[in-house]
């Protein structure tokens, strides 16, 4: 006990360099950002890689039994409530922060590299170093406000990023898409802590999850209450109805897309709710609202992944869709294997985002898919990783994305057997469209310009060692969590057991274990070898226009007409409202009546002016009537 | 006796710049008013240290006026007063300063007026005497009129004069309230102490209730009594708005708190529920016209009274959070609006347009600008870590205790407020430059001092708003107990 006590001590000061360099990052690079130049990129790498070294020693001091609080000050205060400032270090928060700086400094040290060229390169940086220092707040506070404090900064960042090259109206206006659907999640967040505070008089886990204990399963509040969290979720993580923003996020330089609307900042929902997950095993009916959000999503995303033609968006519809996947373990409450997946998800979506930054790098801007083809020889390392990338993704045995995804479906397939045949069926989509796009754009022969062909280049260093990094780990990182058929301990599981207790999460049999595994490895095979056949072999391209498309297509294409539903009811309403108010109730009807007031006061005022004559006769008579009608009253009382 | 200081050295201050003329004006001004903002901070350091409710008569100052009727003058400082004075006083070094480097006609009767409209705020926040206090109030609306009379935009007699009207019939309603207190109460004075204690009986407090809310409601202003105000802010000169919006509107916010809650408690237990309906309501109405507002200032305008309608939602909902909630938002709120308004005078001193879709492209050629505008833009839509979020936070989740949905229908202000200000700032700052060779020149020295102070301001109260919850949580105790009487 004393020697966790002493353990603990040395450890605060690790803790509070965590944040405090990338805040410190942050106002280096942008105060000093003209002087720094490109110095700033280097620095800015700094501040998260110390911040990652920390992580790993605090990692390493600490076991699955550690949980401990650093207070760093009391913010707010008023009545008997209190709101500290202040930190929480568990396996749990641990996980998160090795991923958040990990992921983080790889991604700069890309951005190097990527953004070389841009004028905005320290501007870049101070926004990155910033969004880090958000990240890491949110999953070191140690109660709500604290983790709303992170979550709203992120969505800043994620403003900030998405406009970076603020030239362009229209990555403008998808920045602040973003921000707007994120504001509507976070005032869902916003009430699910009124409730919170109304039944536990505060906002710090600790106090809540104990008293929680009491309280019975299906509590009318606590439902309410997680189905507002869970609305602060989707909108942070792109879930039905709230996602549309994610695949316009991708406006922004492609290494924010691999860290914000990839690899971090889209799971922080997933964080929330297994942080939470105390109050959600309370409720099952938000859980069952969770189950049915996510597969729907996970389907929805990887059928319109289909018939997209830019490289990022495919990326971006496969995020939702993956995050939906999360979310669908999250609704039968495995809590640990969507931990799980976030980290693989994690690895693998940030190479194959990088990697698409990369060929994008590589082809001067471009971005359609059918303008590719053939990079295989001018980009050996992006294509071997890009690979890599797409197998852990589409969920080949050995790799990251297998195991993780693995583990959902057989949680989900105890729970319902609708839900795991959708979300089979989805993650073949999914392999469907990860091969087209990779054979689209690796294979084949080069359909860009001349100009393109002769420019086409393998990516510095900088750019590839982080695709080797993260490939590496796409391919290794799923041996965190081998199931138990293969006899050995699930690292994850037992790492974040002590916070997140098994409560749920059934065995399934080791037959139907395998039959799951080579069904699903030898579908995605079969695949893997249609997809070449169908537009390598046969050289089938993607339609060039809308034109050709049949209808179910074009109806897929254009995403389902979603944002043109959202802008014909929602958007366009509240315009004509705010005309309607302005011109009718204010200008009209509220001005009329103050101008009515005014009119009577001055006829009364000219009626009154009629009296004034000026006749000296007319005032004496006035004076003469008056003293009689005095007298005469006098008289009557 | 401090209190007596703050009150008179603006006032002396006043008297002496008439004596001056030209720049020198503007600049004995400013060390007036830095001078009152070193007083204040010395008091309020003082009364850090002295932790009693019976805090007005340390700091105050209380002498027989008039004896018949039974004036008072009973100056004071509590918790709730502290704060409105910081107010006062930190904000209007600013507004001398964000005047330096622009050129108005006879400035020393300019900031003669300002000097005098501050003492008379400061005599509305520390009057503990309704008759002193009310003369106080009306006093505070001579020195505005004339600065928006005389050196306002095309329009500003008109407008003026509406404005001028408007809240004069408001406290002409206030003063028959007053009147009639001052006879039902059985000591008869306007004392507060004693209005406080002798309330009025119900049947009364009834139609007193709308006397004295009507005069608020107009000033603060609250939907539908709000029609003065978008012309008022876009013709008075900056300066002048700035007083106005951030300081001036404060006094009804204020009043509400200080003489209608603890007066009128059964008038308000009967009305309460109406009044906040209305805040919520107008919350909305105004964030939905701010959407489509092409006028700048205008714009400001609208967003200013779906943040004052939040306040005053708080207020009415009479619990500990709302009402801490709605003395850190009026700090919060004042820092914020005199940022909105003074970038909006940046954008019209070099383009000489307020007209949201006539700008843009400013970011490219003023970065520096483009970074303070934003951090006040991200205060005012409530980022945490700002000081409108904490603010916010609170006022939010008083009116949840009151009633769950109409925190639902009063947080829409933190998408809706997202919208209009994010649409604005994508308008004039981003994209391409719409103006031909447009001459954007970036910060001048004293535009710098300026959002650089309001940068500071907002985050140190951002993260420390503890300095104000401190100051008020007593007083604002005092008021609920007294507000909650049957």
């Amino acid at each position: 006990m004393t020697e966790n006590i002493l353990n603990e001590m040395n450890l605060i000061t690790p803790v509070m360099l965590i944040p405090l360099l990338p805040l410190l990052g942050f106002f280096i690079t942008s105060l000093f950002g003209k002087q720094l130049k490109h110095a700033s990129g280097w620095i800015a790498s700094l501040a998260i890689l110390v911040p990652f070294i920390c992580s790993a020693y605090i990692f390493m001091n600490t076991d699955a039994a550690t949980s401990f609080e650093v207070p760093i000050f009391d913010w707010i205060a008023f009545g008997k409530f209190s709101i500290p400032f202040a930190f929480l270090i568990d396996p749990l928060s641990i996980l998160m922060l090795l991923v958040v700086t990990g992921i983080g400094f790889l991604i700069h040290i890309y951005s190097i590299g990527y953004m070389h060229h841009d004028e905005g390169f320290s501007r870049f940086f101070s926004y990155l170093n910033l969004f880090i220092f958000f990240m890491l707040l949110l999953v070191m506070g140690n109660n709500y406000l604290v983790m709303f404090i992170g979550w709203e900064g992120v969505g800043l960042c994620s403003y900030l990023l998405i406009g970076f090259w603020f030239k362009n109206q229209s990555y403008n206006d998808a920045a602040k898409k973003a921000f707007i659907m994120n504001r509507i999640g976070d005032l869902g967040f916003l009430l699910g802590m009124f409730f919170l505070m109304m039944m536990f008089g505060s906002l710090e886990y600790k106090t809540i999850f104990s008293k929680a204990s009491e309280i019975p399963v299906g509590n009318s509040l606590i439902v309410i209450t997680t189905l507002l969290l869970f609305v602060g979720a989707m909108g942070k993580s792109a879930q039905i109805p709230l996602y549309t923003w994610l695949p316009d996020a991708m406006a922004g330089p492609t290494p924010v897309s691999a860290l914000i609307h990839a690899a971090t900042m889209v799971t922080a929902g997933i964080y929330m709710i297994t942080r939470s997950h105390v109050l959600f095993v309370l409720a099952p009916f938000t859980s069952d609202i969770i189950l049915i959000v996510g597969v729907a999503t996970a389907l929805f995303a990887s059928i319109i992944g289909l018939k997209q033609n830019d490289i990022k968006k495919v990326l971006a519809y496969s995020t939702v869709s993956q995050l939906g996947f999360m979310f669908a373990a999250l609704g039968v409450g495995a809590y640990k294997t969507a931990m799980f997946h976030v980290l693989t998800h994690a690895f693998f979506k940030a190479l194959l985002f990088l990697g698409s930054g990369s060929v994008i790098h590589a082809m001067g801007g471009e971005q359609d898919i059918r303008k590719m083809g053939g990079l295989r020889k001018a980009l050996p390392i992006t294509n071997f990783t890009f690979l890599i990338g797409t197998l852990a993704i589409s969920g080949v045995p050995l790799f990251a994305g297998f195991f993780s995804k693995d583990e959902i479906l057989a949680n989900v397939f105890v729970h319902s057997n609708i839900f795991f045949a959708v979300l089979v069926l989805t993650s073949i989509i999914t392999s469907i469209y990860m091969f087209r796009v990779y054979f689209l754009t690796f294979s084949g022969e080069f359909r860009g310009t001349e100009e393109q062909k002769h420019h086409l280049h393998e990516s510095p260093a900088t750019i590839t060692i982080p695709l080797i990094i993260l490939a590496v780990l796409s391919t290794v990182g799923g041996f965190l969590g081998l199931p138990s058929v293969f006899h050995a301990t699930h690292k994850l599981n037992a790492y974040l057991g002590n916070v997140v207790p098994s409560l749920s999460e059934h065995e399934v049999s080791h037959n139907f274990e395998y039959i799951l595994m080579g069904s699903l490895t030898a579908i995605v095979a079969i695949i893997i070898f249609a997809v070449f056949n169908y537009f390598i072999s046969k050289k089938n391209m993607p339609e060039a226009n809308e034109e050709e498309m049949n209808p179910v297509g074009r109806f897929i294409y254009n995403k389902y007409y979603v944002d043109e539903f959202y802008n014909a009811v929602f958007v366009r309403p509240i315009m004509l409202l705010s005309d309607i108010f302005l011109v009718l109730i204010d200008k009209l009807i509220i001005d009329l009546l103050v101008n009515a007031v005014a009119w009577l006061a001055i006829s009364l005022g000219k009626g009154a002016r009629l009296v004034q004559t000026g006749n000296t006769g007319f005032y004496v008579f006035a004076m003469v009537i008056s003293m009689i009608v005095l007298l005469a009253l006098q008289f009557i009382i | 006796m401090l209190t007596l200081v703050l009150l008179i050295l603006p006032l002396i201050a006043s008297l002496v710049l008439l004596a001056t003329r030209g720049n020198a004006s503007r600049s004995l001004a400013l060390l007036f008013s830095l001078v009152q903002l070193g007083i204040t901070l010395y008091v309020w350091n003082e009364f850090r240290n002295t932790l009693a409710i019976d805090l007005p008569s340390k700091f105050g100052f209380v002498k027989d006026w008039i004896s018949r009727p039974n004036i008072s003058f009973n100056i004071g400082l509590d918790g709730i007063s502290m704060v409105m004075v910081i107010l006062t006083n930190l904000l209007l070094p600013l507004i001398i300063l964000s005047g330096f480097n622009r050129t108005i006609e006879r400035p020393h009767i300019f900031y003669s007026l300002m000097m005098l409209m501050q003492s008379a705020l400061i005599g509305v926040f520390v009057s503990f005497d309704g008759l002193l206090y009310y003369i106080f109030w009306e006093l505070a609306l001579i020195p505005i009129y004339f600065m928006a009379f005389n050196w306002g935009g095309v329009n500003r007699k008109a407008v003026t004069l509406k404005f001028f009207i408007y809240t004069l019939a408001g406290s002409l309603l206030m003063l028959f309230g007053f009147i009639f207190l001052y006879w039902s109460n059985p000591l008869h004075n306007f004392n507060w102490n004693d209005l406080v204690n002798n309330h009025t009986c119900g049947c009364n407090q009834t139609w007193l209730f709308w006397l004295f809310f009507a005069a608020f409601a107009i000033k603060i202003p609250i939907v539908p009594f709000h029609t003065w105000q978008p012309d008022t802010y876009k013709e008075a000169p900056t300066q002048g708005t700035m007083l106005l919006s951030g300081i001036m509107l404060k006094m009804g916010l204020y009043s509400l708190i200080r003489w209608l809650l603890p007066i009128i408690p059964s008038g308000v237990m009967q009305w309460n529920s109406l009044a906040i309906a209305l805040c919520a309501a107008g919350i909305v109405y105004a964030s939905i016209i701010a959407i489509m507002q092409q006028d700048l200032k205008k714009l400001f305008a609208y967003s200013s009274i779906a943040h004052v309608g939040l306040i005053a939602a708080g207020i009415f909902a009479i619990n500990v959070q709302g009402l801490q909630g709605s003395m850190v938002q009026m700090l919060a709120h004042g820092i914020n609006v005199v940022g909105l308004f003074f970038c909006a005078d940046i954008i019209f001193n070099r383009t000489q347009s307020n007209h949201v879709e006539g700008i843009g492209g400013i970011r490219l050629v003023a970065p520096q600008f483009a970074t303070y505008f934003m951090i006040v833009v991200l205060a005012s839509v409530a980022l945490p870590l700002t000081n409108g979020f904490v603010g916010e936070f609170m006022l939010l989740y008083g009116l949840y205790e009151y009633n769950h949905w109409l925190a639902v229908t009063g947080g829409l202000t933190i998408i809706l407020g997202a919208v209009y200000m994010l649409r604005m700032y994508q308008k004039v700052m981003l994209g391409e430059s719409v103006m031909e060779n447009m001459s954007f020149p970036d910060l001048l020295w004293n535009e710098k001092v300026v959002l650089i102070s309001i940068a500071v301001l907002i985050f140190f109260f951002g993260l420390y708003p503890k300095a104000i919850l401190e100051l008020s949580e007593p007083a604002v105790n005092f008021i609920i107990e007294k507000s909650l009487i049957k």
